[in-house]
């Protein structure tokens, strides 16, 4: 059995390809190569995919004895990801690229490389757990909860997944720094990364304006009534639920409830202006594959760092969903995606839509 | 077995430049600026070297500079020409839009210093016509740099003719000869060349060593600066051992560049008629005007790199372009120069020969190049809309 190991220079990764080894497959290693450093201002190695995390990535693949390739996929991330990451904020939406980078570039366009090559298995150092249970393949949270990385793995298909594998999903973080560490290699105690990886100490304003050409969208701060409260300066800055660097003076804090790319305005309201109970989800993926027929109950998580709350959820047509929390929900934002699950299972996500109520 | 068919990338060093640098490491290691004897005998090794490197190209010893190679000898002939012309209030300077990068982005600084940057049109078979250097050129033009032949689709530029027009307008002319040194003929006089570049790992000379020639009175302008190593225009403690190697790989290539070419021209042709027979696929730069060497395809429906990859399970050694994998951007500039569209421009594959390739060699490399493109072309849904007619073919 063949393995194609997407390495990015970090240590999950370099484990990835350790324990794919040990159980025997044939293992390729690469990196995908996804920008130009120089574009994004980078020079540190904060971020996965830098020129160093090739060399590094190589070095173990090197140690292993494994073949290892670069990738070039510089023009499908552009297309595919960042022109969407820019595109998003101008109008308003805050995107998660991270998603679409899985969805697009590892799960696309390298899945079709491992194919390519023959390999019958796509391997990440996501945390996450595949299982077959009844002809079916289940998306799984991480035993790690603090490193669970199965929101960002929302899209996957069942084709997807009977061809992948995450060799550390039934690990934890400390254990793999550990076992790293007692095979000698060079990234051991690499710091895990931060950040968005083409956005350096995210600064994403100022790396948007770097790629959008045309004129920065100015406007008002406008309260819930439509009464302007001051000016802002481009509305890439702002997202959803934002306190900080208004530079608005009020009797009490302020944050960004609204944004409206048309007329250039930012709402501005108190915190409990942020909470609503529903959720338009729209680009849904069920991981199953089968759309369910009825509104059932579950628990769902609207940002990554977020504990999974209790909702009711409605499908409405094959790839819309409509959530309603129990609990009304801090800066429900557009962009931003909506999984759901069924205890540790990921029953599927989409890109949050709207809010209301 | 390994198929290496990436010798624009770089070559294998010959017998005779590692013969040739091998005293120069641990019997004659002295620094030539020593006053005492072992510097002594390395300094008369350099002025040997100079010489037999002078004479291969039709130039005089103190018209060379030893430099770490072609991308060196752009950056200073360019910079040194356009010093002298900003001296004189000229701050134009002519070029094609497929050279080597590091005359491209050479000329981009210079541009952002206020330098006006043309860059000529390259047609569809990538040359570029002496007349469009004749039309291009004005009153404050003060360089000329077109490459003599092309690193990706090898096409040879008409350097003679380019030379006269600016020999006759009082223009200097910079060719980059780094793919052509060793491979075509090189006269600086008869092709009236006043800067010219090359690098010796692209004939079988060892890596980081290269020559600027610049004819007698034209001023260089220093890249590096320190030491008054190679009359003051580059510091730094010539690399003997490399110059050595140098020297005897490019002799041993210009004796032989009459039999080698014939030899090349054989194999590249039955590759060339071997791969067009690959439906949708097509041939990049002159089939004729092209380095002896050079074989250049696009095929349609897949990406370059896959092929490379599949390839190399095959050890086929080959590349889609420029040696950068992870260093420069798709698709290649010089594919998009001579009009392949985007999507084109990625299914690239470049093969280039050396005289060691073999007849066997070449037909395993067409059976396998078919082999794979076939494999590519039945997983690619590109390829399935294209048959279906739901896209239509740019390549007929």
């Amino acid at each position: 059995m063949k393995a194609l190991i997407a390495m990015s220079g970090g240590v999950d990764s370099a484990l990835a390809a350790k324990f794919m080894l040990d159980q025997g497959y044939d293992c390729i290693g690469c990196t995908m190569k996804l920008y130009q450093n120089e574009d994004a201002g980078i020079s540190r190695s904060r971020t996965c995919c830098s020129l160093e995390d090739v060399e590094d990535a190589r070095s173990v693949a090197y140690k292993l004895g494994i073949p290892y390739y670069v990738f070039n996929f510089t023009d499908a991330f552009y297309d595919l990801v960042i022109r969407k990451f820019v595109e998003s904020y101008q109008n308003g939406i805050t995107p998660n690229p991270c998603i679409d980078c899985n969805r697009y570039m590892k799960f696309d366009k390298l899945y079709m490389r491992a194919r390519i090559l023959g390999c019958d298995y796509l391997v990440t150092g996501h945390y996450a757990r595949i299982e077959k249970q009844g002809g079916k393949f289940l998306l799984k949270k991480a035993v790690d909860e603090t490193k669970d990385q199965s929101y960002v793995l929302y899209s996957m298909t069942q084709e997807q997944l009977a061809h992948t594998k995450f060799p550390l999903g039934n690990l934890r973080k400390a254990e793999v720094r550990q076992i790293a560490k007692q095979n000698g290699f060079v990234n051991a105690d690499k710091p895990d990364s931060q950040d968005i990886c083409f956005v350096p100490n995210g600064d994403y304003g100022s790396m948007i304006r770097l790629y959008a050409k045309d004129a920065q969208t100015t406007g008002n701060f406008v309260d819930k009534q439509g009464n302007i409260l001051g000016q802002h300066s481009d509305i890439i800055r702002y997202t959803i639920g934002q306190r900080r660097g208004l530079g608005i003076s009020a009797s009490e804090p302020l944050y960004v409830c609204g944004i409206s790319p048309q007329s250039g305005n930012i709402v501005l309201g108190r915190e409990c202006d942020l909470f609503c109970k529903e959720a338009e989800i729209a680009d849904f993926n069920w991981i199953s594959g089968d759309v369910p027929r009825n509104g059932f109950s579950c628990k769902a998580k609207i940002r990554y760092r977020q504990q999974e709350q209790p909702a009711h959820v409605t499908p409405i047509g094959n790839s819309r969903v409509r959530i309603a929390f129990e609990k009304p929900q801090r800066a429900i934002t557009p962009g931003q995606a909506a999984v759901l699950y069924d205890g540790d299972i990921v029953l599927g996500g989409g890109t949050i839509l709207s809010s209301g109520a | 077995m390994q198929i290496y068919l990436d010798n624009a990338a770089t070559t294998k060093m010959s017998a005779a430049a590692i013969e040739a640098m091998l005293p120069y490491m641990d019997t004659v290691y002295g620094n030539p600026s020593s006053l005492h004897s072992a510097g002594q005998v390395a300094a008369e090794a350099l002025t040997d070297a100079r010489q037999r490197i002078a004479a291969c190209i039709g130039a005089s010893p103190k018209e060379i500079t030893f430099t770490s190679g072609g991308s060196e000898s752009d950056n200073q002939a360019i910079l040194s020409a356009a010093r002298l012309g900003e001296r004189r209030g000229k701050k134009h300077i002519i070029s094609t839009a497929f050279e080597h990068h590091a005359v491209l982005h050479t000329l981009a600084k210079l541009e952002k210093e206020g330098f006006e940057i043309t860059l000529l049109d390259v047609h569809e078979n990538g040359i570029v016509l002496s007349q469009q250097v004749a039309e291009a050129i004005r009153d404050d033009t003060c360089l000329v740099t077109v490459m003599y032949a092309n690193n990706e689709i090898g096409t040879i530029q008409p350097i003679k003719e380019i030379g006269a027009v600016c020999r006759e307008k009082g223009i200097l002319f910079h060719t980059d000869a780094v793919q052509a040194a060793g491979h075509l003929h090189i006269d600086v006089q008869e092709q009236n060349i006043d800067l010219l570049s090359l690098s010796a790992h692209k004939f079988h000379g060892p890596k980081g060593i290269g020559v600027l020639y610049a004819r007698k009175g034209i001023p260089l302008t220093n890249v590096i600066e320190g030491g008054a190593q190679e009359r003051g225009k580059r510091a730094g403690t010539e690399n003997i051992p490399a110059i050595m190697g140098m020297a005897a790989a490019l002799e041993e290539a210009c004796t032989h560049i009459d039999a080698n070419a014939k030899k090349l021209t054989v194999l590249r042709d039955k590759l060339i008629e071997g791969l067009s027979q690959i439906s949708h696929s097509v041939l990049n730069g002159d089939a004729k005007q092209r380095l002896p060497g050079n074989v250049n395809f696009c095929f349609e429906g897949i990406e370059g790199e896959s092929l490379l990859l599949l390839l190399d399970d095959k050890g086929i050694c080959a590349s889609s372009g420029s040696a950068c994998t992870s260093g420069s951007l798709d698709p290649s500039h010089v594919l998009l120069a001579i009009g392949r569209v985007h999507d084109i421009a990625h299914g690239s594959l470049r093969l280039s020969l050396s005289e060691e390739t073999t007849n066997e060699e070449i037909e395993y490399t067409i059976k396998a190049v078919a082999e794979v493109v076939e494999y590519l072309r039945s997983m690619s849904p590109i390829w399935r809309d294209l048959i279906s007619g739901k896209k239509e073919f740019v390549i007929k």
